[in-house]
């Protein structure tokens, strides 16, 4: 999918995630569309970022993107590597963490997220996603949520068939009342344009949008009636240099081990 | 103390039907040979507890040897899902498969309180999530200084770990490195212990960040060369990324997948490549 310009729609989501990540000082990185942004943001807005996997890696620094995040480049380059009950108890818990960056299969207006199981339509069993994995005590726990996500209606729906990650809950207060540290998610990252919650009702909204997608198409493609900020701005086209970066790192033999 | 025994007799001897089996390995050090040797000799009814299920039990699932699962995340890392999980989960092919489903802090947590041997651990978890709705090993205690309250997940006490390391000493003695995820808690947690190494040396030589276990937690070491294969070890193998790639269109249709299991596992003819 090209847009006018000489870039995709995926790239614009990538770059913009990206950029998400400036003045971080630490990010705990899911694995697929979060570990892109992640890695490109070293390359270009934020070279000192601490890319943290649950794997147990701290300050991994991969020169190509890793396939799993277990992959051995992301513990040979670490500044330190540490078992997993300490990456979650100590690290995680401990708040030591700035920016949690989650994909996620489902998303709901308050940026709840489902990741385990859907409910296909009657006479069809539940359909199966893989489940939680770090997701719930890295959306509670880190300093604030990033999440990154393809724009549809199937991924953006009305009613979450399960909650297994709480963002917002059912609007203000809910992650206060829950004892929940830190702010929980901030921004939205798709295709298409940003959501970020309403700071009066936590609900997400619309305020921007990518270089030539229209209001009208983001609507359409998410499950509820999305409402837009007052003002909804247009993200700045990737540079040359953001381009050359995101290409160069999925080329940097990616499916070799 | 360990023996070091063969692959074959170390499992038959501590893995017995319907046992709780822990086999870890966060990505690294997967003891994949020791699955192979299950499914060769049958063990039945077993509920396996891991974190990232991953092809690993994807395979023993699809045998039909599974009746539950403990697990935090179940998918094939960066490829997509576990069929031969989800065919078991939707249709209950090749049996029913029972689920216990935590987060990986919880699942951690438990382990450490298996370890620890207490009956639970504490962590500020599962907030607002309905993961706590769906099974009884999750629940809530009050901080008895602040008043706080925490989740509180039960003990998982395996009645075998399987894991699998770089190296043993003659003596049985274990050491792993590189990432070393929850295979000290599970191993410490279990009542029966089983390593397979990639080779016995002389002398450990310390590693920074590295795991020793000491012969005396562990029942038998077995040396079985590349077998975390197609996870990794690091040091001896790397990840077969291509693998985990070309297990999807294997484990998508039962038919390949049996074929799969019966042309490489079953008839244990050459190694698992």
């Amino acid at each position: 999918m090209t847009t006018t310009e000489d870039f995709t729609r995926d790239e614009l989501m990538e770059v913009n995630a990206a950029r998400a990540l400036a003045g971080a000082r630490t990010c705990f990185v899911g694995i697929g569309l979060p570990s892109t942004a992640a890695n490109l943001a070293r390359n270009t807005v934020n070279p000192e970022l601490v890319l943290i996997y649950e794997s147990g890696t701290i300050g991994s620094k991969p020169t190509r993107l890793p396939l799993s995040i277990g992959d051995g480049e992301l513990a040979e380059t670490a500044d330190a590597v540490v078992p997993v009950p300490e990456m979650f108890n100590y690290w995680l818990q401990g708040g030591r963490i700035d920016v949690g960056f989650l994909g996620a299969a489902q998303v709901d207006r308050f940026a709840n997220i489902n990741t385990t199981v859907v409910d296909r339509g009657p006479d069809k069993p539940e359909g199966r996603l893989p489940g939680a994995g770090g997701a719930p005590e890295i959306a509670s726990n880190c300093g604030k949520v990033l999440m990154v996500l393809r724009h549809s209606t199937r991924n953006f729906v009305r009613k979450l068939d399960f909650v297994t990650t709480l963002g917002h809950g059912s609007g203000p207060g809910d992650r206060k009342e829950l004892g929940m540290p830190g702010a929980g998610p901030v921004a939205v990252i798709t295709d298409l344009g940003i959501l970020r919650p309403d700071p009066a009702t936590a609900e997400l909204v619309l305020t921007e949008l990518h270089p030539g997608v229209t209001v009208e198409q983001v609507r359409a493609a998410t499950g509820w009636e999305l409402k837009s900020a007052d003002t909804v701005g247009v993200t700045e086209p990737p540079t040359p240099a953001e381009l050359a970066a995101l290409r160069a790192l999925k080329s940097a033999g990616r499916d070799k081990a | 103390m360990a023996d070091i025994r063969s692959l074959h007799d170390a499992v038959a001897d501590l893995v017995h039907d319907g046992d709780t089996l822990a086999m870890e390995g966060f990505t690294h050090l997967i003891p994949y040979a020791a699955a192979h040797e299950i499914i060769r000799q049958g063990i039945t009814d077993l509920t396996l507890a891991r974190m990232t299920p991953d092809v690993i039990y994807d395979q023993l699932i699809g045998t039909g040897l599974v009746k539950k699962l403990i697990f935090s995340w179940g998918g094939n890392p960066g490829v997509g899902s576990l069929h031969r999980f989800r065919d078991a989960v939707e249709n209950g092919w090749p049996r029913p498969l029972e689920l216990d489903e935590h987060s990986h802090a919880g699942m951690a947590n438990r382990y450490v309180a298996g370890a620890s041997r207490l009956p639970f651990a504490v962590l500020r978890g599962y907030r607002g999530s309905d993961l706590a709705t769906r099974t009884d090993t999750v629940s809530s205690v009050t901080c008895p200084f602040t008043g706080e309250e925490l989740a509180a997940v039960a003990a998982l006490n395996p009645d075998v770990t399987v894991i699998h390391a770089q190296q043993a000493d003659r003596d049985g003695n274990v050491q792993l490195w590189g990432l070393t995820g929850v295979q000290k808690e599970a191993a410490l947690a279990a009542g029966r212990v089983l390593v397979t190494v990639e080779e016995v040396v002389d002398e450990l030589t310390p590693r920074p960040g590295g795991v020793v276990l000491p012969t005396w937690v562990i029942d038998a070491v077995a040396v079985v060369p590349g077998g975390a294969h197609p996870s990794y070890a690091t040091g001896y193998t790397v990840r077969d990324n291509a693998f985990y790639q070309a297990w999807d269109p294997i484990a998508r249709n039962r038919d390949t997948f049996t074929r799969w299991i019966n042309e490489n596992v079953r008839t244990e003819g050459p190694a698992v490549r």
